[in-house]
């Protein structure tokens, strides 16, 4: 199996923790696991990009070539377009549909997601909404998760170990409630890929 | 776990008693991990920040000539500042073993310049390891304190920002003992009196060749041999990672050599050069062994960023490598017109900002171009809506450069300085001015941390005006405030007063940062130096 996939989004929007979720399901698979991020800017609202590679086979780069990622993932619909050069023709854009407009210049809404529809694959989803109705508005990265499990090679249930590792501490209220928004955005990307 | 982690692990498990270091992206985190570690507090292993990479690299330096095993870690600039010491720590030769980590960030993510601390390892003529990976890294310092102490000298270990800031699993080994406290054998060896140092200098010297015996027999320099011998390629680092990247298993048609260890090993460079038609070197940094396997008159068939086959600057990639490899050129697609620009910005509720908002404000009379900044987060008052700052260079230069600035006529010249910046290296440039009382205005704003890496403790905190006052800063001019929207015109007057007078004047615009609202320690510290006092 192999997974490239470029995670982006805003400072303190969470993409960490999905870059985690994933990582601890890979690594309980016995696959091999390679993630990179940028760190610093992550608290002042600049543009933030975790780099997550899996396989079986051993990984070299920590980067992941231009024209090879087989997903992007972003918790911010014009943060996915940042990295169109990195995904590969056949490659997946999963994005969130909710802005996140800190900055005087931010697009127009329709031009950005006229944009994304112009890639092949793409899924876009309202991950705030959906995680506000089965869980809290700040799961909304875990609905992004849970969309991106169809293109990820492992099994369901390593998924859901991985939501259990990286919350562990919080107790099982709070597990269920992101195991629910990571369903939910499994839920609501198959009907893109109908 | 991340570069920076699993230097900081290898650290533990090696058997250091000690863990030296100033934040400094993207190497802050290793000193992190040690803080964090309660293995590292059950084995009193010294894991606190220093006041600059300087005093770190001899603190380091002084727990190695009690015979015991240290790191002394910082980015790249970082080194500029410890150079010093470091380089004399070359000539002193170590006890207990030495590594010092040069965190280097190639495309200046987080940093002024690009600049390749190889080159001070080369300067210093120790040996330098770079590892492949982060399991390298994580062996690395094991064989580095072995290294430094059979031969007694300390030993770079050179990383960048995308070992330092990736992870990958890594395979650790049993913890060993610490050394135990033990003199220097010779009791002159760490006195660099001429006499002296000219012995320990020839005795540098005469090691270079064991130091290349040593990268000639070392795991950590590969030769890949392959058919293929119209291209050899030389990697160095995390470029190797990028060359193999591009073949189905690794497998590179080309003779490669995969370079971990520094000075280079003779017999291998000898045998790619001699073998191949062409060389490509591939280096996550400046072209260094490039221009010295090229020579002077470039007679070499040697390919690289000299000659545009990768591109002068900027970090590698995959995709720059395989291009290279091709002789074709790589260019990244264009984005979208729709992306804009998402710039680093200071947080909202920043007390810098309104710091910034009263100081523009008090110089309208005065005109642009007069403010010295340093670095931290307050240099992102460069860009729009404040545009509120003229320079940023090195740590500690606002200070200095107001001094020079208004020497030379510019008056008013005011600085602006964190306050960890400040104790970095921003005090002695303050008592430069005192002894001339230039007019020069410093505005040290104090938000109890060191913020832009994270908000690692400032040790300036509570210290301030006591410092300023035993410089010499006559008390009346030594101003603090509290910046706030709804303080801003009390702000405005402040400066105005001291712009005007004529011989330095410290304002201190003190309020804590934002990001560092949920330490309760740093709460309760505040609370306890009674530093939240209002206007």
């Amino acid at each position: 199996m192999k997974s490239d996939i470029i995670l982006s989004g805003v400072g303190g929007q969470g993409i960490i923790s999905i870059a985690s979720a994933i990582g601890g399901a890979a690594l309980a698979n016995d696959v091999h696991l390679k993630q990179a991020e940028v760190h610093g800017m992550s608290q002042r609202g600049g543009a933030v990009q975790s780099t997550l590679r899996l396989s079986s086979k051993p990984i070299a780069s920590d980067l992941i070539a231009y024209g090879a990622a087989d997903m992007i993932l972003s918790i911010e619909p014009m943060e996915s377009l940042r990295y169109l050069p990195y995904l590969k023709p056949e490659g997946w854009l999963v994005t969130n549909s909710v802005p996140f407009v800190n900055i005087d210049d931010y697009p127009d809404m329709d031009e950005v997601i006229a944009e994304i529809k112009k890639v092949k694959n793409h899924i876009i989803i309202d991950a705030d909404g959906i995680a506000a109705k089965v869980a809290t508005k700040r799961a909304s990265n875990m609905v992004l998760f849970g969309a991106a499990t169809h293109f990820i090679d492992l099994p369901l249930e390593s998924f859901k170990d991985g939501i259990r590792q990286i919350f562990a501490k919080k107790g099982d209220a709070i597990i269920n409630s992101n195991i629910d928004a990571m369903m939910a955005g499994r839920e609501a990307a198959a009907e893109f890929l109908k | 776990m991340l570069g920076d982690e699993a230097i900081a692990q290898a650290g533990i498990d090696a058997g250091m008693s000690g863990m030296y270091a100033y934040p400094g992206t993207p190497s802050t985190e290793i000193m992190e991990y040690v803080m964090k570690s309660d293995v590292a507090k059950e084995n009193n292993i010294h894991a606190d920040w220093s006041t600059n990479e300087k005093t770190s690299m001899e603190s380091a330096l002084g727990m190695s000539y009690a015979g015991k095993r240290s790191i002394c870690a910082m980015k790249h600039v970082g080194l500029n500042v410890a150079a010093d010491s470091f380089i004399n720590s070359a000539i002193t030769g170590v006890n207990g073993g030495l590594i010092v980590v040069s965190a280097d960030d190639p495309s200046m993510h987080s940093s002024q310049n690009e600049q390749d601390n190889r080159f001070y390892g080369k300067f210093a003529q120790i040996p330098i390891l770079e590892p492949v990976n982060q399991q390298e890294a994580y062996d690395m310092v094991h064989y580095g304190f072995e290294l430094s102490e059979k031969f007694k000298v300390p030993v770079l270990m050179r990383i960048t920002t995308r070992l330092a800031h990736s992870r990958a699993g890594v395979i650790t080994r049993d913890r060993q003992a610490q050394n135990e406290l033990m003199l220097p054998k010779d009791p002159m060896q760490f006195i660099l009196l001429p006499s002296v140092a000219r012995k320990n200098y020839r005795t540098l010297i005469s090691n270079f060749d064991s130091f290349v015996e040593a990268s000639e027999k070392t795991e950590f320099n590969k030769y890949y041999d392959a058919d293929d011998k119209s291209l050899g390629i030389i990697t160095c680092g995390i470029a190797y990672n990028y060359l193999v990247e591009n073949y189905e298993d690794q497998n590179v048609p080309y003779p490669v050599l995969r370079i971990g260890q520094y000075p280079l090993p003779r017999k291998q460079i000898e045998k790619i050069m001699s073998e191949c038609d062409e060389v490509l070197v591939v280096e996550d940094g400046y072209p260094m062994i490039e221009e010295m396997l090229k020579g002077y008159l470039k007679k070499e068939k040697v390919r690289g960023r000299l000659d545009g086959s990768l591109p002068r600057d900027g970090e590698l990639n995959p995709n720059l490598v395989m291009a290279a490899i091709k002789k074709e050129k790589f260019e990244i697609e264009p984005l979208p017109a729709t992306v804009a620009n998402r710039m680093p910005a200071m947080c909202k509720g920043c007390g810098h900002i309104d710091a910034y908002i009263a100081m523009n404000e008090a110089l309208l009379d005065y005109g642009k171009g007069r403010v010295f900044a340093d670095i931290g987060c307050y240099t992102l008052g460069a860009y729009e809506p404040y545009q509120a700052i003229s320079t940023c260079v090195d740590m500690g230069a606002s200070i200095t450069m107001a001094k020079g600035a208004a020497d030379a006529g510019l008056v008013p010249a005011v600085a602006v300085i964190g306050d960890s910046t400040f104790t970095h290296s921003g005090i002695t440039g303050l008592l430069d001015a005192v002894i001339e009382d230039t007019p020069i205005t410093v505005v040290i704003s104090d938000n109890y941390t060191t913020g832009m890496t994270g908000g690692q403790d400032s040790h300036a905190l509570g210290r301030i005006e006591k410092i300023c006052e035993g410089v010499g800063v006559k008390p009346e001019h030594i101003r603090v405030f509290h910046p706030t929207p709804a303080n801003h015109d009390e702000m405005v007057a402040l400066l105005k007063e001291e712009l005007a007078y004529d011989g330095v004047s410290v304002i201190i615009p003190r309020r804590q940062c934002v990001q560092t609202m949920k330490d309760k320690e740093l709460v309760m510290k505040v609370k306890e130096l009674g530093l939240n006092k209002k206007n």
